[in-house]
C-alpha cells in the first residue's frame, strides 16, 4: 500500500472512511488493521534510541528522535546511518562507551552534522550502496546557529539528505541558553526575565523551515510531537524523495521551559493547536498541505503552563507582549490556513 | 587488542544504566470504574460488554452482559438507563446509546437462539422463588446458573409480573418478552403457574426448601375517595393493564380520563388512545416539573395526542359522566392547594393511576418481620428480619423499576447462595469512579448519537405495534464504538508510544501492557496522555 492509499484509508480527520472511535489520534488502536497502525504501535518497532539513556523525565526531544527515526527506519528498510551534531540527542544517548542508538549512528561537532552527513552519503554512492539513506539530526542550536553554513550548503547542493531538527527552542545541553529559535519573551540563561524587555527580545528569531523553502529542496516539513501520525507520515514522505530534505520538529523541553515533565504533550499539542506552531509540508518551495487545528485555543492556555513565561503574566507590560505572541499565532492560522476544513495534504 | 585505532573499550549498550532509579512516583495500571456500571441497577458491567460489541464479537457481548442481567432485550426497551445520564461521553457530545445497544444485543441473541452458559455442577440445595416479575426471574436464573435447584411459584397464569400485565406492547412486545423468559426456563428453572402462595412457610416445607426469595410486586391499586353516581364508571390503571393481556378489552368509551402522574398513568392514556379513544386526558394535580414519570415518556403522549391538565384535582363524578375538576397552586414548599376555582370535564370513564400496594398476605405467620410504609424491610444482603427469608423488586422499598427489580435478583442470589453455605457474601471493594477527569478526551473523535428511528406517529397511535424500533448492525457497531472505554484499557497503544525512555512493554492483542520499573524515570506522560484514565501515578516508597 503506498502512502497515498494509506490515506485514503486512514480515519484521519479529513477522511472520515470508518468510525474507530480512536485511532486517528491515538498511537495505535486494536480495532485498526495493523498495516494502518503507526510505526510506534508495532510491538517490533526498531526503538531506535533505546532505553537508559540520559535524558531528562519527559524529554521531548528523545521522544522525537525515536518517533522520527523509527519511522525513517521502516520507510528504508532498516538501511539507515544517522549523523548527530552535539547537543543534549547526542549527549544524553552515548556516554562513552555505552551508546542508546540501535542504529549506525556517528557523532561529529557540534557545527558540522550536514556536512558530515553529505560526506556519508556520498560515501555510500561512491561505495555502490545507494539504498543506505543517511539521516543528520541536531538541536536547533546545531541547526539554526552553528550548523546554519554547513546546512544552507547542503540545501544548495541538494545531497541526498534527510536533515531533521529538534527544536527545544535554547541550547539547552549547556544550560538553556538563547538560540535563534528562542521565541519572543521567553526567559533563558541569557536572556533573563529582568529590565524593560524582560525574556527575549521580540521582533528577531529566524524561520528556518522558511529558509530551507527558499533553497528550492523537494521536500520540507514541520512536525510535532503531539500529532504521531503526521509525524511519521511527513518522515515517511521524506524518504520517498532523494536530494536534500528538511523536518523541523517541535519538542519540548521540561527542564528549560519549567514545564511539568508530564505535560510534555500536551504542552506541544497546545503550540500546534494556538497556532504558534504550524504543521505543514512545502514541496519545491511551495506549501503544499497543511494540519488543520482541531480545536483553537488562546496561547495563554500554551504560554501559562511554562516557567519560562511566567513573568509575561506578571506585569501589563508582559501582558501586551503576549497579545504580540497572539498575534502571531492570528497571522500563522491565517497565513498557512490552519482553521480551513478544507486544508488537506498533497 | 583488536580494536580500532583509538578505541579502548567495547561498545556498551545504555541498557546498563537503570534510569528507574531516578523516580520518585510510578505509574500503575488501574481499572476504575466507569460512571455507566456505577449508575446501572442491575450492576452490568457495561463498559466490559460494549467493548466486545466494539470489535464486533456480539455474542461475546451478549456472554458479559448476561453474567449480571438475562434480561437485555427486555432491558433495551423499558429500562430507564440511569446508565446513560452518567455516561462520561455526554460531557463531550451525546452520551453513548447504551440502551440501544443493549437492545440490539438482546434481540440479536433471540434471532440467533444463543443460549446461556450452562449451570455449575449441583450443589444439592433448592431455593423456593415466590413471583416471577423481573426480580423473581433474576434470582432464579443467578441461583440456578450457581448450581442450585430453583422452582418459581407464579399466581398468574404466565410470567413475567408488570413486564406482562402492566408494560404496553407497544413498549415491550410480548415474544421478546416470552423469549427472554424461555430461555430462563430452558436453564433448568421450574416454574410453577397460576398457583398463588398463601403462606410462605408452607411452601418452603412443601417444596423443602431452607431459603427463598420473595418477589410479589406491588399490584393492588392504591384508591382515592372521588365520590361518584352509581352509574358513574370508575376503574384502576393496574386491572385496565391487565385486562389489556386478555381477549376481552377493556371498554373506556370514547372520552377517558386518567388521574395521576406516574408513568402508569402516561401507559393508561396511550393505551386508551389506541383503543379508540377520542380524547383521552391525564388530570395531575402538580406541574410538568414535579411529575414523577419520565419526560420522554410524556413527550410521545403529548405527540400521540394524549392531553394533560396541570394543577388539577377531581372532586366528583357525575352519573351523566361529568368530572368536577378543582384548579391548584403550588404554595412556597412546592405543594398544591386548592383555589376554588372548578371547571367540569366530560368522561366515559375514569381510570385511577395512583400507585400501588403490595399484598402482604402470604407473610401473616411470619416472625421477626418489619414492614414500614407497606413494603417489607430487607437488610443489605437482601434478608427479611426472618433468616433464609430473603425479599426484592417492588416489595422492598426501592425505585420500583424492572432494572432495580433484576438487580435486586442477582444481589439476593448472591447471600442466598452463601447463606446456604454457611458463609456471607462480602462484594469486592468498588474501585475509584473514572470521572470526567480522569480522562485525556483530545483523543476521542468527535461522533453524534445515532438516533433511534421513531415509528411514524399516525401508525403509532392507532396500533399496539413497538414505538421504537432497533439498531441495525453498522449503527450498532458504531453507537458501541463511540464509548470511551472510561477508567479502562483498551489497548489504544498510547502508553506504549508516548513513553520517552520505552519502559512500556506492549503485551500482545488481549494482554495490555507492562512498565519496565527498571528504566520508567516516572515522568507520568503516560498517565496524561492516556485518553481513558487507566493509568495513575503512585508515590515511590523506598
Ligand atoms: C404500567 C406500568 C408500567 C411500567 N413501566 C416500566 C418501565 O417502562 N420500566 C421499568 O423499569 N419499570 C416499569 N414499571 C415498573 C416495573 O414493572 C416494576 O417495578 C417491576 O415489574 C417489579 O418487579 P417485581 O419482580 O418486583 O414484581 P412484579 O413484576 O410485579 O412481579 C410480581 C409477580 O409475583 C406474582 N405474585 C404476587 N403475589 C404472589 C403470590 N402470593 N404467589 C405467587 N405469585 C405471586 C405476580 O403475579 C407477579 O407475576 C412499570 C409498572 C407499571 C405498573
Ligand atoms: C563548537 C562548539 N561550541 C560549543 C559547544 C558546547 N555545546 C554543546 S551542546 C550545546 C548546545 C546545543 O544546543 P542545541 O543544538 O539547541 O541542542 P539541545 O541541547 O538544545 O538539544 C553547546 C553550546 C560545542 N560542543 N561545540
Ligand atoms: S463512555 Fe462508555 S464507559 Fe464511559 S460512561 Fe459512557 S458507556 Fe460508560
Ligand atoms: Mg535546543
Amino acid at each position: 500500500m503506498n502512502r497515498h492509499e494509506k490515506l485514503m484509508e486512514l480515519p484521519t480527520q479529513r477522511q472520515p472512511v470508518k468510525f474507530y472511535q480512536t485511532g486517528t489520534f491515538t498511537v495505535g488502536n486494536r480495532l485498526l488493521p495493523e498495516n494502518l497502525r503507526s510505526v510506534q504501535a508495532d510491538i517490533g518497532r526498531t526503538n531506535s534510541l533505546n532505553s537508559g539513556h540520559r535524558a531528562c523525565q519527559g524529554c521531548g526531544e528523545a521522544l522525537g528522535a525515536r518517533y522520527a527515526i523509527d519511522a525513517a527506519m521502516r520507510a528504508t528498510d532498516n538501511q539507515l546511518v544517522a549523523v548527530n551534531a552535539t547537543g543534549c540527542l547526542e549527549v544524553f544517548s552515548t556516554p562513552y562507551p555505552e551508546t542508546s542508538w540501535q542504529i549506525p549512528w556517528i557523532h561529529s561537532l557540534f557545527g558540522n552534522a550536514a556536512a558530515v552527513a553529505s560526506g556519508v552519503a556520498a560515501a555510500q554512492r561512491v561505495r555502490g550502496r545507494p539504498h543506505v539513506r543517511v539521516v543528520a539530526q541536531g538541536g536547533d542550536g546545531g541547526t539554526t546557529d552553528i550548523g546554519f553554513g554547513c546546512l544552507s550548503g547542503m540545501f544548495e547542493r541538494n545531497d541526498d539528505v534527510l536533515y531533521i531538527c529538534y527544536d527545544n527552542e535554547a541550547y539547552m545541553n549547556t544550560g538553556v541558553q538563547r538560540s535563534s529559535a528562542t521565541p519572543p519573551g521567553a526567559r533563558t540563561a541569557t536572556t533573563p526575565a529582568l529590565g524593560r524587555e524582560p525574556g527575549n527580545v521580540s521582533g528577531t528569531g529566524k524561520n528556518v523551515p522558511l529558509i530551507a523553502m527558499a533553497h528550492r529542496i523537494p521536500y520540507v516539513a514541520t512536525a510535532s510531537v503531539a500529532n504521531l501520525h503526521d509525524l511519521e507520515l511527513k518522515v515517511t514522505t521524506a524518504m520517498e524523495f532523494h536530494g536534500a530534505r528538511y523536518i523541523h520538529i517541535h519538542v519540548p523541553c521540561p527542564l528549560g521551559w519549567g514545564s511539568l515533565p508530564a505535560d510534555t504533550i500536551r504542552i506541544a499539542r497546545l503550540a500546534v493547536e494556538s497556532g504558534l506552531f504550524p504543521l505543514f509540508e512545502a514541496r519545491d518551495g511551495h506549501v503544499s498541505a497543511r494540519t488543520p487545528i482541531r480545536r483553537k485555543v488562546a496561547v495563554d492556555e500554551y504560554l501559562k503552563l511554562q516557567k519560562r513565561f511566567a513573568h509575561l503574566f506578571a506585569s501589563p507590560a508582559g501582558r501586551e507582549r503576549i497579545a504580540l505572541i497572539q498575534a502571531t499565532a492570528d497571522r500563522n492560522i491565517e497565513e498557512f490556513g490552519l482553521l480551513e476544513d478544507e486544508a488537506t495534504r498533497g | 587488542m583488536d580494536k580500532p585505532f583509538a578505541i579502548t573499550l567495547d561498545v556498551g549498550s545504555s541498557l546498563a544504566n537503570k534510569t528507574g532509579s531516578w523516580r520518585a512516583q510510578r505509574p500503575l495500571y488501574v481499572d476504575r470504574l466507569p460512571p455507566c456500571n456505577n449508575a446501572c441497577p442491575a450492576g452490568e458491567n457495561i463498559q466490559h460488554w460494549l467493548y466486545h460489541a466494539e470489535s464486533g464479537d456480539y455474542e461475546a457481548a451478549w456472554r458479559a452482559l448476561v453474567v449480571d442481567n438475562p434480561l437485555p432485550a427486555i432491558m433495551g426497551r423499558v429500562c430507564y438507563h440511569p446508565c446513560e445520564g452518567a455516561c462520561n461521553r455526554g460531557q463531550l457530545d451525546a452520551a453513548v446509546g447504551i440502551n440501544s445497544v443493549e437492545r440490539f444485543l438482546g434481540d440479536e441473541a433471540l434471532h440467533r437462539g444463543w443460549k446461556f452458559d450452562p449451570p455449575a455442577p449441583s450443589s444439592g440445595k433448592k431455593v423456593l422463588v415466590v413471583g416471577a416479575g423481573p426480580s423473581g426471574l433474576s434470582a432464579a436464573y443467578h441461583l440456578r446458573r450457581m448450581g442450585h435447584a430453583v422452582k418459581i411459584v407464579e399466581a398468574g397464569p404466565m410470567a413475567g409480573g408488570m413486564m406482562r400485565f402492566g408494560i404496553p406492547k407497544y413498549r415491550l412486545p410480548r415474544d421478546v418478552l416470552d423469549g427472554e423468559v424461555a430461555r430462563i426456563v430452558d436453564l433448568g428453572v421450574e416454574l410453577e403457574l397460576g398457583r398463588k402462595v398463601s403462606d410462605i412457610h408452607k411452601a418452603m416445607q412443601a417444596e423443602g426448601c431452607t431459603a427463598a426469595f420473595l418477589a410479589v410486586g406491588a399490584h393492588i391499586a392504591k384508591r382515592a375517595y372521588i365520590p361518584a353516581g352509581e352509574a358513574a364508571r370508575m376503574l384502576d390503571a393496574v386491572s385496565v393493564l391487565r385486562g389489556m393481556e386478555g381477549d376481552d378489552k377493556p371498554m373506556l368509551g370514547r372520552r377517558v380520563v386518567v388521574y395521576g402522574g406516574g408513568n402508569t398513568a402516561l401507559d393508561v392514556a396511550r393505551t386508551a388512545k389506541r383503543l379508540g379513544a377520542t380524547e383521552s386526558i391525564i388530570v395531575y394535580r402538580r406541574t410538568r416539573e414535579k411529575m414523577p414519570a419520565h419526560d420522554f415518556e410524556v413527550e410521545e403522549a403529548l405527540q400521540e395526542g394524549v392531553l394533560i391538565k396541570w394543577l388539577s384535582t377531581i372532586k366528583n363524578m357525575g352519573d351523566e359522566g361529568t368530572l368536577t375538576v378543582e384548579k391548584m397552586e403550588l404554595d412556597d414548599k412546592g405543594f398544591p392547594q386548592p383555589t376554588g376555582e372548578i371547571e367540569t370535564l366530560a368522561a366515559d370513564s375514569l381510570v385511577l393511576a395512583l400507585g400501588q400496594d403490595v399484598d402482604l398476605s402470604l407473610l401473616e405467620n411470619v416472625p421477626g418481620l418489619e414492614i414500614k410504609g407497606g413494603v417489607v424491610q430487607v437488610g443489605a444482603n437482601m434478608m427479611t428480619g426472618f433468616p433464609g427469608l430473603f425479599a426484592g423488586g417492588d416489595m422492598v422499598p426501592s425505585e420500583r423499576t424492572v432494572t432495580v427489580a433484576v438487580g435486586h435478583g442477582k444481589k439476593a442470589a448472591r447471600h442466598i447462595d452463601a447463606w446456604l453455605r454457611g458463609t456471607a457474601y462480602v462484594a469486592p471493594p468498588k474501585h475509584e469512579i473514572a470521572a470526567f477527569d480522569k480522562l485525556n478526551a483530545w483523543y476521542y473523535a468527535d461522533a453524534p448519537k445515532t438516533v433511534r428511528p421513531m415509528l411514524d406517529l399516525a401508525r403509532r397511535t392507532s396500533t399496539f405495534d413497538e414505538v421504537v424500533s432497533g439498531l441495525n448492525e453498522t449503527n450498532a457497531l458504531f453507537e458501541a464504538r463511540r464509548c470511551l472505554s472510561c477508567g479502562n484499557c483498551f489497548e489504544c497503544d498510547n502508553c506504549y508510544g508516548v513513553c520517552p525512555d520505552n519502559s512500556v512493554i506492549k503485551l500482545g492483542p488481549g494482554k495490555r501492557f507492562e512498565f519496565n520499573y527498571d528504566y520508567c524515570k516516572g515522568c507520568g506522560i503516560c498517565v496524561s496522555e492516556c485518553p481513558c484514565g487507566a493509568i495513575m501515578m503512585v508515590p515511590e516508597t523506598n
